[in-house]
């Protein structure tokens, strides 16, 4: 077997593993599924009149404008998870198991990051069943919702870099869970809940520069209108960017985590 | 007899604190070593570098002709390695863990899928397999680290601490396993801290203290090297003066245990019963209980470094035990 077919094996192992271990770990689950699809009812239920604002963008329901953010916050929250679930490895040594196989040492961060992704997939397709059951309807038909999980899965295997490097710098789960906060805070800072146009500042020029804001949009322009090039390849910028910035912090962290033991 | 494990002068510092301080090594093909030391002593610290999981800050080691810093992919191939404190996800069963080392080690599929249930066979968990190893007894967690490490058929075995914690028919059940793996022809490294059980195994021992090594050898000459063996002797009450004036012209005395028992070294073990018991019997002097102590690998331990292996590591616990 090549080489490359046999790291192929490793990751795809290693990111089956991961996706069972966030499954059969409630507290890595829950906020992927249970926080954002709860936090998607009680806006949806409460504020549900903000379409009527002047300078709202035209939807047809708030439901239908929210899935984007809502896929957002659960596959930030994915990333997060990942990072704690890294970390947790680190910390009860089962890294250890991973480094001293006869692997490019980098598979052990790419499976922990194909999980991240496959958990923003799932994270894509529950919210639109959900919008689908509650009437949203997806504009740009199949090929816009196809685009849209494209996008939402590839921002968590973004985000997840990230929530790897931090796992391998530290080491500690408690520093990544502490991060949950961070996470929320990137969020309610981008266009993900509210249109960047209703904001005030500094909020708005915070929310005009954040990466997310363009990765929120790329994935709701399908939802809400068609699918729209420019801000296709605008979410995709961003998302290439937080993927060369996580794959090189994860990989500064993992020479310093293997420097230092 | 070829080396499997040949480490020169490797040094191992963390800031200014030198956990490995220029340790020299032979380990051969098909051997056991023993690598005996007590918390902290720099076992640990040497097993990472010898299987590539910490660089060295000096001096270098091979593992099976292989260099652990320039050839550190084709040292992992050839090595299994159980890490201290079994290195297990509790989440997983220990069927998917086996199968996941066979991918890690390179095996195809169904090669892995055949190597895992003849492993988990082997070491008697076939039963468990499905269930979660965090549901396991530390005893099948060992078991199930040592199976996991044998997936590829390592030439060179790293065995950290394997029986540390366990109970002693668990503890039995691993030194049986690495005799046989041994039998096999595995070169076997093993860390421990428990006197006996390099004494067990072990065909070679080095003593490790404070990051250096302090004594090296097969058992045997080990003990031979700290004194001949001695008598003990329980005597009657009153008799003890008079019994240490008769044994101290028939060897040399050591220092008493207590004030019933008399300790006189004898050159010829069990040949200088006879000569002590007359001795003793023409004295008018009644013995209680007599017995034949053999020098010990703590006794080797109390030589090279002043204390007892088995007494700091009691005390250590204790500490930890208090201070939770």
């Amino acid at each position: 077997m090549s080489d490359v077919a046999a790291t192929a094996r490793v990751v795809r192992a290693l990111g089956a593993r991961s996706i069972r271990q966030t499954f059969r770990r409630p507290q890595l689950i829950s906020p992927i599924v249970v926080f954002p699809t709860l936090l998607l009812a009680v806006q949806t239920g409460g504020a549900g009149a903000g379409v009527e604002l002047p300078g709202f963008p035209p939807v047809q329901s708030f439901l239908q404008f929210m899935l984007a953010g809502s896929m957002m916050q659960s596959m930030m929250l994915a990333g997060n998870s990942g990072g704690i679930a890294f970390a947790v490895d680190i910390e009860m040594g089962f890294t250890d198991r991973l480094f001293a196989a006869p692997i490019p040492r980098f598979a052990i961060v790419l499976g922990r990051l194909a999980g991240t992704a496959a958990l923003g997939l799932f994270a894509a397709i529950w919210f639109f069943a959900i919008g689908l059951i509650f009437g949203a309807e997806i504009e740009g038909g199949v090929p816009g919702a196809l685009l849209a999980t494209a996008l939402v899965t590839a921002s968590a295997l973004a985000v997840g870099g990230i929530g790897a490097a931090i796992a391998l710098r530290t080491g500690s789960a408690s520093v990544v869970q502490g991060l949950f906060p961070l996470v929320l805070v990137v969020l309610f800072l981008s266009s993900a809940f509210f249109p960047q146009e209703l904001m005030v500042e500094p909020a708005k020029t915070i929310a005009e520069y954040n990466p997310l804001s363009f990765i929120v949009e790329g994935v709701r322009e399908p939802i809400i209108s068609g699918i729209d090039a420019t801000q296709t390849l605008e979410a995709v910028a961003a998302i290439a960017g937080i993927v060369v910035l996580g794959l090189m912090l994860s990989a500064r962290a993992l020479r310093h985590r293997l420097r230092v033991g | 007899m070829a080396a499997a494990i040949v480490v020169a002068g490797l040094e191992r510092a963390f800031g200014e604190f030198r956990a490995v301080q220029g340790i020299d090594i032979e380990v051969g093909e098909g051997e056991i070593y023993g690598f005996l030391g007590p918390n902290g002593a720099g076992k640990t610290t040497t097993v990472r570098m010898l299987t590539t999981l910490l660089l060295p800050t000096g001096g270098r080691a091979t593992v099976a002709g292989h260099d652990v810093v320039a050839e550190a992919r084709q040292v992992r191939a050839t090595i299994g390695v159980a890490l201290q404190e079994a290195a297990l996800d509790p989440l997983m069963t220990g069927r998917e863990l086996i199968r996941l080392q066979a991918t890690l080690q390179g095996l195809p599929p169904a090669a892995g899928r055949r190597r895992a249930d003849a492993l988990l066979e082997r070491v008697d968990l076939a039963a468990a397999a499905d269930r979660r190893v965090g549901t396991y007894s530390g005893g099948m967690q060992r078991r199930l680290d040592l199976a996991a490490a044998l997936v590829h058929e390592p030439r060179v075995l790293f065995l950290d601490e394997p029986t540390t914690g366990l109970d002693p028919v668990s503890r039995k059940t691993i030194w049986e396993e690495v005799r046989a793996l041994n039998d096999d022809g595995t070169t076997v490294f093993l860390t421990t801290q428990y006197l006996e059980e390099a004494d067990q195994l072990a065909d070679n021992v080095g003593i490790i203290d404070s990051g250096r090594i302090v004594a090296e050898g097969t058992p045997e000459a080990l003990k031979g090297e700290v004194g001949n063996p001695h008598i003990e002797l329980l005597v009657g009450e009153g008799a003890v003066a008079e019994a240490e004036r008769v044994c101290r012209e028939l060897g040399k005395l050591l220092p008493p245990k207590d004030g019933k028992r008399v300790l006189v070294e004898v050159e010829h073990g069990s040949a200088d019963i006879p000569r002590v018991v007359r001795a003793l019997d023409e004295a008018g002097i009644e013995v209680e209980s007599l017995e034949l102590v053999r020098p010990t690998l703590d006794d080797v331990f109390v030589a090279k470094t002043g204390y007892h292996l088995e007494e700091e590591e009691a005390k250590k616990a204790a500490e930890e035990a208090s201070s939770t």
